[in-house]
């Protein structure tokens, strides 16, 4: 069972809300509805599921609805209608008492501008979700200093809110919904009020400690590459109040569900979103075991390659051979193409993204090598295959040459995962 | 005309009223006199008791802590002059009517100014009595006092603290409906009751406003308190009183320079005093 199932969800701003949706129903726009009711949709019939210890985003514009979206999450806003199920339970419907040990345990909000508290210090800001709840003075303190530390805000405990930075107030703002342990995160623009220089290091940091806590995150923004950066999966919101389409980043950069959504991807930079997984090629390759100087002539000249890289049995990459040395190698009747190996190449994971390729792809003439943590191989990246990338011109069918055959215990490592 | 006059004459309802309330609640009003009084008394008692030298020293050891030398300067001179002149109980007297109004004026104020803040309702209904109030000449105030708690002090703090009421109300209020939005919905996100929010939030974070809003009615009450001079409060107002009825231009003019000297050393401390609220919430 997904974490969060939100079922047919509406926000209906103004008089007599519950008025409006039949209108909607019939498919009335936005616009003419505020006409003529004086009513403001902001959420239109929202349906999906947030799965556990995701990070799911959502993004849209300015006013379409992010924030009526997140804040009926922990009902600071009551929907109009529908239901919005966490572990089963229905929050709209859902008594006070109850409630209010949700907001205490289960989840906790960060503001994008912080929210914390002018009167009180760092750790007793963080402090304040386990003050409210009870939690005695000794636990409280240690669990927020923890807090404070997961953050990296050791050492300014005893600061106050307005002696620290943007950045380091919104890690007071962290670690305060940190301290109380919740299984959601509810992150409203956090980074938007940052300079986009800080902003990035925080989403950085976001990504480090969601990868040692595992929270469910659901984040609101309004920048595509911030979604795009942080999301495992992201719902794009159309100005509509609707929901116009949910998928993995490269999900939706590849398949744009709409022309609105075509028209918001269109402009970001997908060399900071593609990696060398998804661009990399298959390249004739040689075995230490079997190969030879014959064998290897063969097969770059079967290509009309000048190189070919060097693996051993259980491809794990050894080095790069040239053709003139293998040629070289062939006249003096040796026969160990480990010998004139080099290791004069750059390597690259696959999750690396193309942006930080692209000057290493300019300075070198051999291709780059794609290899996993164990050093397997699992394929190249060249200057043509990136800026073809980057040109968005790239046809899968007209590549460079494929040789499949060449391969020949491999499984088809040119798709993704 | 004459008829509509004999229906509607407004006077004479306002006197009804008053008479009906004399007969009727005298019980009430002789209770709240009787818990001012000793207020009134406990607190005179402080500042008279204790030789004038030493009043003034500690005063001029407040002023020094709250706002700096030049202000402690100026207490030391500016009360010793009062000394010198020969109206040392006086002042006392004044200053101690002064804080039995601001204290009850805040007792009342404050709880106001909360529910106002959080009811549209309230804050219709109080926002017109509070304008009447504020443009009512202040002597008007003296009339319904003295017929409900006859001559003396008593009636001096009463009409003075609800002359005085005004700005502490309006300012409790306007604190906290500026505390600013994303404050709130953080105490509601992590499960503030009302309650919580009210005394871990809101009302610390409108305490440099409220605090502007004591300083006004602290003003405002040394105002009123001279001018219930009239019905025998007593302290500097009757000086001033005097010297208008009697024509003693000294006499008006050395209880005029006195005033000025407290007016002074209280608004300055009071500011100070929310100052340093905000500024511990800068540092701390
Ligand atoms: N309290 C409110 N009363 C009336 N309309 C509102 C209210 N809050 C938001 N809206 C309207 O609902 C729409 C969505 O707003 P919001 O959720 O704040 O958008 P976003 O966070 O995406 O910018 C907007 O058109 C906004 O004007
Ligand atoms: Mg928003």
């Amino acid at each position: 069972m997904a974490l969060v199932e939100v079922k047919d969800l509406y926000k209906i701003f103004g008089p007599n809300p519950k008025k409006a949706i039949p209108l909607i129903k019939k498919g009335v726009s936005k616009q003419d509805i505020k006409k003529k009711t004086g009513c403001t949709v902001a959420i239109n019939s929202a349906t999906f599921e947030i799965h556990r210890k995701e990070t799911f985003v959502v993004m849209g514009l300015s006013g379409s609805g992010k924030s009526t979206f997140i804040r009926c999450l922990n009902r600071l806003i009551k929907p109009t209608a529908g239901q919005i199920l966490i572990d089963g339970d229905d929050i709209v419907t859902m008594d006070n008492v109850k409630l209010m040990n949700l907001r205490r345990r289960k989840m906790s909000m960060v503001f994008q501008n912080f929210g914390l508290l002018p009167h009180r210090n760092v750790v007793s800001n963080v402090e304040f979700g386990l003050e409210l709840s009870g939690v005695d003075k000794d636990e409280r303190r240690q669990k927020s200093m923890e807090a404070l530390k997961l953050v990296g805000l050791e050492g300014f405990e005893f600061s106050l809110p307005s002696e620290l930075s943007g950045g380091m107030q919104q890690r007071v703002g962290l670690a305060r919904a940190l301290a109380n342990d919740p299984e959601i995160l509810l992150m409203d623009e956090a980074f938007s009020a940052l300079d986009p220089l800080i902003r990035s290091q925080m989403q950085d940091e976001l990504l480090e400690l969601q990868a040692k806590m595992h929270k469910t995150i659901i984040f609101i923004t309004h920048d595509l590459d911030e979604a795009l950066k942080i999301g495992d999966r992201i719902a794009i919101l159309g100005p509509d109040g609707r929901v116009r389409q949910i998928g993995t980043p490269e999900n939706i950069l590849s398949n744009p569900a709409d022309d609105y959504v075509r028209k918001f991807v269109q402009n970001v930079d997908k060399t900071k979103v593609v990696t060398a997984g998804t661009i990399k090629r298959k390249s004739p390759t040689l075995t230490t075991s079997k190969d030879g100087p014959k064998s290897a002539l063969h097969l770059m000249e079967k290509h009309g390659k000048s190189i070919a890289f060097i693996l051993d049995s259980s491809r794990i990459l050894k080095g790069l051979v040239h053709i003139e040395d293998v040629v070289e190698l062939k006249k003096r009747g040796e026969g160990d193409l480990c010998s004139i190996a080099t290791q004069d190449f750059y390597t690259a994971s696959p999750d690396t993204s193309i942006s930080d390729l692209l000057t290493a792809a300019i300075e070198t003439k051999v291709p780059i090598a794609v290899i996993d943590d164990n050093n397997t191989f699992l394929g190249v990246v060249d200057r043509e295959m990136i800026i073809a990338e980057m040109n968005d011109g790239i046809d899968e069918d007209s590549g460079p040459t494929v040789f499949s055959e060449v391969l020949e215990d491999e499984t088809d490592t040119t798709e993704q995962e | 005309m004459e008829t509509i006059k004999e229906i509607l004459d407004i006077g004479a309802a306002f006197e009804a009223l008053i008479n009906w309330l004399r007969e009727n609640a005298d019980w009430l009003f002789d209770f709240i006199a009787m818990v001012v009084d000793g207020f009134l008394d406990g607190v005179n008692w402080i500042f008279q008791f204790p030789p004038a030298v030493l009043v003034i020293v500690l005063f001029t050891l407040l002023a020094w802590k709250a706002s700096g030398r030049g202000i402690a300067i100026f207490t030391a001179i500016g009360f010793s002059l009062i000394l010198y002149m020969g109206y040392w109980s006086e002042t006392m007297d004044t200053l101690s009517l002064v804080i039995a109004a601001v204290f009850f004026a805040l007792l009342l104020g404050i709880p106001l100014g909360i529910w106002a803040s959080k009811s549209d309702t309230a804050w219709k209904v109080l926002r017109p009595i509070l304008d009447f109030m504020q443009t009512l000449p202040a002597f008007v105030y003296l009339i319904p006092a003295v017929l409900l708690f006859r001559l003396g002090p008593v009636p001096g703090v009463i009409a003075t603290l609800i002359f005085s009421l005004p700005p502490v109300v309006r300012l409790t209020n306007l604190g906290i409906r500026q505390v600013p939005v994303e404050i709130i919905e953080a105490c509601r996100a992590f499960g503030a009751t009302s309650n919580q929010r009210l005394l871990k939030a809101e009302l610390p974070v409108a305490l440099p406003t409220i605090m502007a809003g004591v300083n006004q009615t602290i003003m405002l009450a040394l105002s009123m308190v001279v001018i219930s001079g009239m019905i025998g409060a007593g302290g500097l107002g009757n000086i001033v009183l005097k010297g208008i009825t009697q024509l003693r231009i000294d006499m008006g003019f050395e209880g005029g320079i006195s005033i000025v000297i407290l007016a002074i050393f209280l608004d300055r401390v009071t500011q100070a005093l929310s100052h340093i609220g905000k500024k511990s919430r800068d540092k701390k």
